[in-house]
């Protein structure tokens, strides 16, 4: 499904975010992406989304080479993908709803299936009743459930998650990682990253251990 | 496949229509100088429309006077006669000196003026209407007309006619050139609009970009804002030229009844309406392509 060899990202400057990392991720996997601040994760996270390109090495995602990807073929790709970023990436001037109707625009799906989809997900994090508000108004955390909605309204096969938990207090964590284990009981590749390794014994999943760029 | 499409279009359409309706005071100033900018060439365009059909209808009864001597006599106008028989210009008629002054009598304010004359002192006339009635073809019979016997003079209009012509030709350049300076400006006006509205959708489309979103997916909004505007503001230009010319109307039939004439000044009809909004749309899309295109590659970095 993803799988890197020798995987390394220069930032222009010079610096290497991600350097020489192999590995692989089946589909239906569940990986964690560990390390320090500055470990390289949400770097590994943005080559992964074709964000960032590969200096060497090749990254394979759905049997494409993205090291050698055009550009017109990345908006395709994306839409394998469901992403929740580390600044959530919300858009203010619209509704909860909208902001989840986004996605299923950009695919061209059919208004009201599209509207009865992004109920479903809204549902599914448990903001349904909020659909009107604006994302503004909502706290930390459902603004990250907001995130992750739109991350999956499209049913993507991959989640990708960089830190979805980072500024929550324990307990609405536990639940936005209940969330995101409840996907990957349904088929999904899961690879969420975090600084805060105390969760991995919860969810048993592989890990992807960064250490200044390397795996370790 | 061909729905997605569809429904793609859809959503920028209505995308397009919100940022409209969005920023109100923005979008009607932009209307005004969108407006105003095509209003000028479309004026002059259907001022000189209005012209041109004038002049047709003008030179449509262009005449060609042919003033014989006055000791002519019947064998100079049985000359003339069979001479105009044999060069057939057109439709052609002899006015006997006794007509003319009889009719000279009847119009107003003359009577008197001819009653005290001691004899008649106009001179046999043939009135030629030319089959065709081009400037150059009445330039070459009124010389032809002046060679013959016994003609004293050959009175043709046809100098107001080519007059009026170059004047339309250098109106119609004008007008042209009027109309790319102002076109060009639209293209500006458009392409600064957009590139506000790219600026501050910065937000949206990068959001949209990551999480799928084509490039034609986010170009689409801003062309259909773009020609959305320019077609607004071409049927505002097509109101506004109505509206003045509806205004100029009157004194214009007046100033025509002066001289004689009867001339109405026909306003833009639903064609030209059309065809304004049409000319807006393509402008403002123009404009928009040219601006997304060069914002967005800002926006990239
Ligand atoms: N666009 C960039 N240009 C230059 N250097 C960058 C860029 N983005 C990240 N870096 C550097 O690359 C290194 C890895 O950054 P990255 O954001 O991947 O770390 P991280 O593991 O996600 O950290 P955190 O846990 O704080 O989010 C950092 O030292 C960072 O300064
Ligand atoms: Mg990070």
């Amino acid at each position: 499904m993803i799988s890197a060899s020798h995987l390394t990202k220069r930032y222009p400057g010079g610096y290497e975010a991600v350097k020489e990392v192999s590995f692989d991720i089946e589909a239906g996997d569940m990986v964690f992406i560990t390390g320090h601040s500055g470990a390289g994760k949400t770097t590994l996270v943005k080559l992964i989304a074709a964000i960032e390109r590969p200096t060497s090495g090749s990254l394979i995602v759905n049997g494409q080479n993205l090291a050698a990807l055009r550009r017109s073929a990345i908006p395709y790709l994306r839409r394998h993908f469901g992403l929740v970023f580390q600044d959530q990436k919300l858009l203010f001037d619209r509704s909860v709803l909208a902001n989840v109707l986004l996605h299923l625009q950009i695919v061209g799906q059919p208004p009201k299936e599209a509207v009865r989809r992004a109920r479903a997900a809204l549902d599914k994090v448990g903001l349904l009743e909020r659909e009107r508000a604006n994302p503004i108004a909502l706290s930390g955390g459902e603004q990250q459930r907001l995130a992750i909605a739109r991350a999956v309204v499209n049913r993507p096969t991959v989640l990708l998650a960089d830190e979805p938990t980072g500024n929550l207090d324990t307990e609405s964590a536990s639940a936005i990682l209940d969330i995101f284990a409840s996907f990957h009981q349904v088929g999904v590749t899961v690879l969420i990253s975090t600084h805060d390794p105390h969760w991995i014994r919860n969810y048993q999943p592989k890990v992807l251990q960064l250490d200044h760029g390397r795996l370790v | 496949m061909m729905h997605s499409w569809l429904f793609q279009h859809r959503v920028a359409v209505s995308s397009a229509v919100r940022r409209l309706w969005g920023a109100p005071l923005n979008t009607l100033l932009s209307l005004l100088v969108i407006g105003i900018a095509l209003t000028l060439p479309a004026a002059g365009y259907l001022l000189i429309e209005n012209l041109r059909v004038f002049s047709a209808r003008a030179s449509g009864t262009q005449q060609i006077s042919i003033f014989l001597e006055r000791e002519a006599g019947r064998k100079g106008v049985a000359e003339i006669e069979s001479r105009l028989q044999s060069a057939n210009p057109g439709r052609w008629r002899f006015v006997p000196r006794e007509e003319a002054l009889k009719r000279l009598q009847e119009s107003t304010g003359m009577a008197e003026v001819v009653a005290s004359l001691p004899r008649n002192p106009l001179p046999d006339a043939f009135v030629v209407e030319p089959a065709e009635g081009s400037p150059e073809v009445l330039e070459a019979l009124r010389q032809s007309f002046t060679a013959w016997p016994q003609v004293a003079h050959v009175q043709l209009d046809s100098a107001w006619v080519r007059r009026f012509d170059a004047l339309l030709r250098l109106g119609k350049l004008a007008v042209t050139l009027l109309a790319l300076v102002f076109g060009a400006g639209l293209v500006a006006i458009t392409f600064n609009t957009i590139r506000l509205q790219v600026v501050s959708h910065a937000a949206e489309i990068e959001v949209a970009r990551l999480i799928g979103a084509t490039n034609a997916f986010v170009r689409r909004p801003f062309y259909y804002f773009g020609a959305l505007q320019g077609a607004l503001g071409g049927v505002l230009a097509a109101l506004l030229v109505g509206l003045g010319f509806k205004l100029l109307d009157a004194p214009i039939a007046e100033l025509a009844a002066l001289y004689g004439g009867k001339f109405a000044l026909a306003g833009p009809g639903a064609l030209d309406v059309l065809l304004l909004a049409v000319i807006g749309a393509g402008l403002g899309w123009l404009g928009a392509q040219l601006s997304v295109s060069l914002s967005l590659r800002q926006l990239n970095g």
